[in-house]
């Protein structure tokens, strides 16, 4: 008999909080499979952000360090910079990492940073009831945006991966999503690149995940992944757009 | 020689989402149509036989709380 699953070691026992089929879990989980597979367990300081995630330490069985609205590149480059031993990662929602962030995360990417940022895009704010981020697309509903983005208005959404993949700071930039157990695999292999990268010291590394909010998006579960397939991949392509293999 | 699986599913942490029975390729996880402490409807792997172990409803569930085993079956 082989084990095919079982709960990694670097998620302790509690229960998360999301919302029936929130995969924020599935990407809670995927990032402790790779910090079990790297034996980094002991060694792994997170740094959790504001949004629905903001309860990340009670999920992750490694020290956490709760930053500021937006402020987890820099609370991660001080741990980092300190304890460059330790391999440091944030884990931020579009929200955070893209709006009242956006100052810390293109800075700490510029610098090129020696830490892995976990950038989780579900296209609002889910913590505070569903409204609009730079991330919300065109024509999107939100409890902000009723009758959808105005971009004449509101503006266009931000591909933030592809924004940083402009500077030379970042040595690994990805895209990845979970709606189906495909895309779940290839995410995990990304994550796992994203944490390598530091290990090496090659430089900052950066995640995208588009993920599914299925309570402020008004969908089933089932469904809220069929609209991100449908909606959100289009605009936001999958794969690897800055990929280092060794320093400059 | 087919491979079978063996599933085992945390009723009282299910969350009833239904993403495992969308994405199980055999077909055999339903809702149960009674509620557990938290007011979910578990999954559970109605035709256990039919399992080939390909973790699919694993990988795909948020809350973690299915557990895969592969079998040699004779
Ligand atoms: C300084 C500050 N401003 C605003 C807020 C309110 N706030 C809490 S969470 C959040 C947005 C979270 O959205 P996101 O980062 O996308 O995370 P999600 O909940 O969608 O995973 C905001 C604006 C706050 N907590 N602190
Ligand atoms: S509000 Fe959205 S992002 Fe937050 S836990 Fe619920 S489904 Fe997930
Ligand atoms: S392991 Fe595969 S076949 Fe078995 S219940 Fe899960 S998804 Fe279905
Ligand atoms: S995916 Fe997980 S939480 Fe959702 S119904 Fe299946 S076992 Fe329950
Ligand atoms: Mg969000």
């Amino acid at each position: 008999m082989a084990t095919m699953f079982a709960r990694p070691e670097a998620l302790t026992a509690n229960p998360f909080h999301y919302c029936p089929g929130c995969t924020h879990g599935v990407i809670h989980r995927l990032v402790a499979e790779v910090i079990d597979e790297l034996g980094i367990r002991e060694n792994t300081v997170a740094v959790a952000s504001v949004g629905c995630s903001v309860l990340a330490y009670n999920y992750f069985n490694v020290d956490v360090q709760q930053a500021a609205h937006g402020r987890a590149p820099a609370v991660a480059t001080g741990i980092k910079r300190v304890l460059p031993d330790r391999v440091v990662f944030t884990y931020q929602g579009d929200g955070d990492l893209a709006s009242i962030g956006t100052a810390e995360i293109v800075h700490a990417a510029a610098r090129g940073e020696k830490i892995t940022v976990i950038f989780v895009n579900n296209a609002n704010y889910g913590m505070t009831g569903g409204q609009l981020a730079p991330t919300t697309l065109p024509g999107q509903v939100t409890t902000t945006s009723p009758s959808g983005r105005d971009v004449t208005r509101a503006g266009y959404p931000i591909r933030m991966v592809e924004m940083l993949a402009t500077l030379d700071g970042p040595a690994y930039l990805a895209r990845a999503s979970v709606h189906n157990p495909a895309q779940v695999v290839k995410a995990k292999k990304m994550l796992r690149r994203a944490f390598e990268v530091q290990m090496q010291g090659l430089g900052f590394a950066l995640v995208e995940v588009l993920s599914s909010c299925p309570t402020n998006w008004g969908l089933k579960p089932v469904e809220a992944l069929r609209w991100l397939e449908k909606n959100m991949l289009p605009y936001y392509p999958t794969g690897e757009f800055k990929c280092l293999q060794q320093a400059v | 020689m087919a491979e079978r699986g063996k599933t085992a599913i945390d009723r009282e942490r299910c969350k009833g989402c239904g993403l495992c029975a969308a994405f199980c390729p055999r077909g055999i996880i339903s809702l149960a149509p009674e509620i557990n402490s938290r007011g979910y409807h578990p999954a559970v792997v109605t035709d256990p036989g039919a399992c080939t172990g390909c973790a699919r409803c694993a990988r795909m569930c948020p809350d973690v709380v299915i557990m895969v085993e592969r079998v040699e079956a004779a």
